[in-house]
């Protein structure tokens, strides 16, 4: 890993919750990660639903943001599973197979531009992990939060883990020693490795048995005792935050970004609990 | 009258070759347990190349791609690629709901899958962010150059008029 990083924003925390993009500029600066933007990207493009229509698309299309860090010398930090999920496999897929590399080059060509498969992605979870360490973020706590949480891995941060190889699909921990360094308490529950139920274009074609997943997760999260949900995907924290409008459900949604934002000391406003769904009282 | 492996695509065929129907997948599955979506049934389906079963049916599309299948799979079967490739085969045939047609014609209008809002734009500013985040949205030459590659590989057939 590195110190400095190309920043890939995604779409839905720049457009959506932009309180998830300021608090990651504000503690990658605190704890000494310098985030380059990554100009010109687009959209990753979404895993579940972009490649499910047509591969070469979601191909080609992730080369071309892999193509503008790479030129860029900078690998790539995303602070979604989604886009880490697209960026990360399309990156790997690129790496291992010249003959596919050499495809996508074609189409690359047609807009004067060459992917020579170098790329690194990383999650931002993972940088922190990895390349900060608990220990100095603890040190780094300026307000130690005293709160009961429940700590959502989602989906493609972990999985499909023969590649990604970032902890245990089945029991991680390395995002509750992150929230733990916070102060908060991770609290145990059944099911915590259950999807969000957002991805793979589920949310858009079939909403109701989408809200089914969620609903499980939120009464599992419920039953917790946790004060607040803790992710690290805005899929995810989108997809916990609108379900719980108009439910007997009222637990904030927090990026894990906010949490540090908050633990650090950031001004509340900065954090922007203005668009999210379910009301964030502190 | 099914004729094995007749029409599934050679690729889709072999990945699903490896499966000896034993079930761990659906057991797993989180949207077996709330949908009539059987995982083990999709690939067995494939393996019998019953592909205009697969590629009409809602059960395709019910799949969050979460890969708790394929971490427990004892075979190695890539079972979310099999389904990504079938739901690929699925919208070339013309099988493609509206709401998946708006998220794709988002992405070739303007490059991100979500619109963008003058509140979340005015947010930003206060924030002291980009007003407009600095990707496409920014840069019109990096917007018709993201367009073109996604008409070269055939997008533009399956986004709304």
């Amino acid at each position: 890993m590195a110190e400095k990083y190309a920043f890939f924003l995604g779409c839905i925390a720049p457009l959506r919750y932009p309180g998830i993009e300021k608090s990651t500029r504000e503690v990658c600066k605190e704890l000494g990660i310098e985030l380059v933007d990554l100009q010109d990207a687009s959209c990753c493009p979404a895993p579940g639903v972009i490649r499910a229509f047509n591969k070469k698309t979601w191909l080609a299309a992730a080369a071309r943001n892999l193509a503008l860090a790479e030129q860029a010398g900078l690998p790539i930090i995303t602070i979604c599973n989604g886009c880490y999920g697209s960026l990360f496999d399309a990156a790997y897929e690129l790496a291992e197979d010249p003959e596919l590399l050499a495809e996508v080059n074609k189409i690359l060509a047609e807009i004067g531009m060459e992917y020579k498969g170098t790329t690194k992605v990383y999650h931002f979870a993972e940088v922190l992990y990895n390349e900060v360490g608990v220990e100095k973020i603890k040190n780094a706590v300026k307000k130690p939060l005293d709160y009961q949480v429940a700590v959502f891995y989602g989906c493609h941060f972990l999985k499909p883990s023969a590649i990604k190889q970032v902890d245990d699909p089945e029991n991680p921990h390395i995002l509750d020693d992150l929230v733990e360094a916070t102060g908060a308490k991770s609290m145990p529950r059944k099911q915590k490795m259950l999807c969000c139920g957002a991805g793979g274009g589920l949310k858009a074609a079939f909403g109701d048995v989408s809200k089914k997943f969620t609903e499980t997760n939120l009464e599992n999260m419920q039953e917790s005792g946790a004060q607040f949900i803790i992710d690290v995907c805005p899929f995810c924290h989108l997809q916990f935050d609108g379900v719980q409008k108009d439910t007997e459900f009222n637990i904030p949604v927090l990026h894990l970004s906010q949490l540090l934002g908050l633990a650090l000391g950031m001004d509340e406003k900065q954090l922007a609990f203005s668009t999210h769904i379910t009301p964030v009282k502190l | 009258m099914v004729t094995p492996n007749a029409e599934i695509s050679k690729e889709i065929a072999d990945a699903a070759k490896m499966c000896f129907q034993c079930g761990t997948c659906t057991a797993g599955c989180p949207s077996g347990r709330r949908t009539s979506y059987r995982t083990r049934k999709i690939i067995r389906m494939a393996q019998l190349g019953l592909k205009e079963e697969i590629l009409s049916s809602d059960e395709l599309w019910e799949c969050s791609t979460c890969y708790t299948c394929v971490e427990r799979c004892p075979r190695q079967v890539p079972i979310v690629d099999i389904i990504i490739d079938l739901r690929n085969m699925a919208v070339a045939e013309g099988h493609i709901r509206e709401q998946h047609k708006g998220t794709a014609t988002n992405l070739m209008n303007i490059g991100h899958t979500v619109k963008v809002v003058d509140v979340i734009t005015e947010l930003r500013e206060n924030l002291g962010l980009d007003p407009t985040p600095p990707t496409v949205l920014s840069n019109e030459k990096a917007l018709a150059d993201l367009q073109k590659i996604l008409t070269a590989t055939g997008f533009d057939k399956i986004v709304q008029e």
